[in-house]
């Protein structure tokens, strides 16, 4: 799996996270560990102040829209110890997301949580300037989440589509039928013949 | 009026003053609110999104080597420094070897943007600090011929689009060799040029020596990177804490700084750049022959995963973290932009300054405003 050269392995912080503070893991794996939402707070004070981790720095912070559920990833950084911690927060609620916001631990997080709740909706409690950043009030919706001016029908926008392809995938070699886009993406009422 | 004092003050009540989004100062379009009782910033407050292009949404359309324009667009002061960011990324998610010579280029063209970036930062940070444009000029001067290579190697000078999955684009052109052998020459000498003129200038000395003083605790808890970071004294910099590319053979150090103030964020980055001329020298020797890149499909489809690869920029980490869901196009395409991130204090280190001491301080942490918008 592609993890980065000095990202610590997610089983190993799991472990020791749920010593501290039992029931707070949810899922972990040799890239991440996920935490309970509501508790991330705990767990990025734990870390911050923990001597074998020392997450000094929020390093990075951004949300991923799965469709069913938003993923929060901090990326934390030690800078003694030189190692990278990735930690995730499942938020379920896709229709009023909101976590606890990190600013009381990470100064850094003033500008990245405004810009997710800008681009991705989600609410930061306890952030003490959770205004759009980059859009203006009243912009209507989330552009980063993946429903946002969405075409219905199964249609993709046609950028996705690759219909040229490569060497590596002989069975994927350029054909006037794919140019419109594979077959399945057509609703059937555009395909056949015109009725009669 | 003898004995009357009160009639001969002015009431001062704070009022609210408005820079940009079109101002000198602010280096792009940027704009900022600041309450000011008299001389003295009272709450400042940032308005940004001019310059919001929803670059993180189009990358979601776009195949990983169509995203690499974006990556100019972004940073457009340093774009080869995040095209690095982007190549490294996306090689790591699709497990892509890269050539050797490629290595040692792009380690060549990446230096070479960070001298060219950092002349751009500190010629305005000094024509902020009140020397109209001379230094700038003369700045632009060694910034100028380093386009010139770039345009030579890749035909653009902002934009370049170099390197890509797997290497670069092309093989500089045979007249590129000795006209950078020339620049890295002569580099060192005007690096001296500028201390000498620059680091003892009574005036410029006044307005920067303790002048947004930023501690180390607070630079590394408010996220700041690179020489922000590195002129608090926290010596952290991507190339030696996680090199890339041919990094860990190249002799060089971090210069850091002791205060944190203006001044020592100015001194790091004019150090950086020997240091840089020292890591383009030793490239230059070391360069092996071979092939400057590796074919990819065009249509590169990664195994379903996620990454975070970074590198070191002129102003930080440029981090981009990349997920795929094993399509062409990444599934969702985040840039970690030091340019924002490193205006998390900003409001803080305004709060009771004067006015002209805050325009220094948004100049010494180098904003370029593409990067910050997206």
């Amino acid at each position: 799996m592609p993890a980065g050269p000095t990202q610590l392995a997610g089983q190993r912080v799991a472990e020791a996270l749920d010593r501290a503070l039992p029931g707070i893991v949810t899922v972990s794996n040799d890239e991440w560990v996920e935490v309970a939402p509501a508790r991330v707070d705990e767990a990025l004070h734990w870390l911050h102040d923990s001597e074998e981790f020392d997450a000094a720095q929020l390093s990075s912070l951004c949300a991923v829209d799965y469709h069913d559920h938003f993923a929060v990833v901090y990326h934390l950084q030690s800078l003694d110890l030189n190692h990278q911690i990735v930690l995730k927060a499942r938020v379920s609620d896709h229709e009023e997301p909101a976590l606890p916001s990190s600013y009381p631990i990470y100064k850094g997080a003033l500008l990245q949580e405004r810009e997710v709740y800008d681009l991705m909706g989600i609410r930061f409690e306890g952030h003490p300037d959770l205004r759009r950043i980059f859009l203006w009030d009243g912009f209507p919706g989330h552009p980063l989440r993946k429903d946002f001016m969405g075409i219905g029908q199964g249609l993709t926008s046609g950028l996705r589509r690759f219909p040229f392809e490569d060497k590596a995938n002989p069975d994927r070699q350029l054909n006037r039928d794919n140019l419109i886009g594979d077959e399945q993406d057509v609703p059937s009422e555009w395909s056949g013949t015109a009725p009669a | 009026m003898v004995g009357d004092g009160a009639s001969m003050t002015t009431s001062a009540e704070p009022y609210v003053l408005n820079i940009g989004p079109q101002h000198p100062s602010t280096h792009g379009v940027f704009r900022i609110r600041v309450v000011m009782d008299g001389e003295r910033i009272q709450d400042l407050d940032m308005i940004v999104g001019y310059l919001h292009r929803s670059m993180e949404k189009l990358a979601e359309e776009r195949t990983y080597t169509q995203n690499i324009p974006f990556t100019d667009r972004a940073d457009y002061l340093a774009a080869m420094s995040s095209n690095l960011g982007l190549c490294l990324a996306a090689e790591r998610l699709a497990d892509v070897e890269v050539p050797e010579r490629a290595s040692y280029l792009r380690v060549i063209f990446a230096e070479l943007q960070r001298i060219a970036s950092h002349a751009m930062a500190n010629g305005t940070l000094v024509s902020d600090a009140g020397a109209w444009q001379t230094p700038l000029l003369y700045m632009f001067r060694e910034r100028e011929k380093i386009l010139d290579l770039f345009e030579m190697t890749c035909g653009a000078r902002l934009t370049t689009n170099y390197m890509r999955i797997g290497g670069v684009a092309f093989e500089p052109p045979p007249e590129f060799w000795p006209a950078l052998e020339e620049l890295v020459d002569e580099l060192p000498d005007r690096i001296s040029e500028y201390e000498e003129l620059l680091t003892q200038n009574e005036i410029f000395v006044a307005r920067t020596r303790n002048v947004g003083i930023i501690s180390a605790e607070d630079a590394i808890n408010g996220s700041l990177v690179g020489p922000a970071l590195r002129g608090s004294g926290v010596p952290w910099d991507l190339r030696k804490a996680e090199p890339y590319c041919v990094y860990d053979r190249m002799e060089f150090d971090v210069p850091i700084g002791r205060t944190g103030d203006v001044y020592d964020r100015f001194m790091c980055r004019l150090a950086e750049t020997r240091e840089s001329t020292k890591i383009i020298r030793q490239a230059i020797e070391g360069i092996p022959d071979g092939p400057h890149k590796t074919d990819i499909p065009l249509a590169l489809r990664p195994p379903p995963g996620e990454v975070y690869g970074r590198v070191e920029g002129p102003r930080g980490e440029v981090g981009f973290y990349l997920v795929s869901d094993g399509g062409p196009a990444p599934y969702r395409f985040h840039l970690r932009a030091p340019s924002l991130i490193n205006l998390s204090l900003l409001r803080e280190l305004a709060r009771g300054a004067s006015l002209s001491d805050a325009v220094v301080t948004l100049g010494s942490i180098d904003i370029v405003v593409g990067e910050i918008d997206r």
